[in-house]
């Protein structure tokens, strides 16, 4: 037998689930998961990895759109397999009866809960939507195509 | 069929359709159109994200 240098893929699930803390912040004293939104971006504005939080600047705005987007359906905890921890919204994103007329190409899923943290930025071709629905679908909920993947 | 319009509901036999569609390695998308007189009156779109698209990312920051 010989030992294998490796990051847990115990630890990379429950990362997703905030079991463990190195730092000091946050205090969490709730056992629910926290709320996660969905928030629609211009193409012109400059989200990236360096956003730490949800900001209205470069945002959507139109008819039938709220600042700061829809709330993320969770309905499936985060899970493992492999050595992958993955975690998807359980449910389509839709904005329904909205007028977008300026281009945007970019959702933003972020931690209401938490401050505002940004999760992830995820982009797609370019699009308006006039008196319509837009519906995003979210990928496979499997380890290598999940919204949100630690491999 | 009625559809949600800038000019309130209206019957889709009274509008041009058009349709379209786009597919790559990161979405599946499709829209359509109604058009009344040469005016966009309805767009819906449905985007179908086929993959994460920042895995590479999260990996090499965890690694």
């Amino acid at each position: 037998m010989a030992n294998t240098q490796a990051m847990c893929t115990s630890f990379k699930g429950q990362l997703l689930t905030a079991t463990h803390n190195f730092g000091t912040a946050p205090i969490r004293a709730a056992t629910t998961a926290d709320t996660f939104k969905a928030a629609l971006f211009l193409a012109s504005a400059t989200l990236n990895a360096s956003t730490t939080a949800y900001s209205a600047t470069g945002e959507v705005s139109g008819t039938g759109y709220t600042a700061g987007g829809i709330t993320v359906t969770n309905g499936t905890a985060p899970t493992t397999s492999g050595t992958t921890a993955y975690w998807t919204p359980s449910a389509s994103l839709v904005y329904t009866s909205v007028t977008l007329t300026t281009a945007f190409d970019t959702v933003l899923i972020y931690n209401s809960t938490q401050s505002n943290a940004a999760v992830g930025v995820f982009t797609f071709g370019s699009q308006t939507v006039t008196a319509g629905t837009f519906t995003l679908t979210m990928p496979s909920n499997a380890a290598g195509t999940a919204l949100l993947n630690l491999a | 069929m009625q559809i949600t319009t800038t000019k309130g509901l209206m019957d889709e036999s009274l509008l041009e359709k058009k349709s379209g569609s786009l597919d790559n390695e990161n979405e599946f998308t499709t829209w359509v159109e109604y058009w009344l007189d040469g005016e966009l009156v309805h767009r819906s779109v449905h985007v179908h994200l086929k993959q994460n698209v920042v895995a590479e990312g999260i990996q090499a920051m965890l690694a």
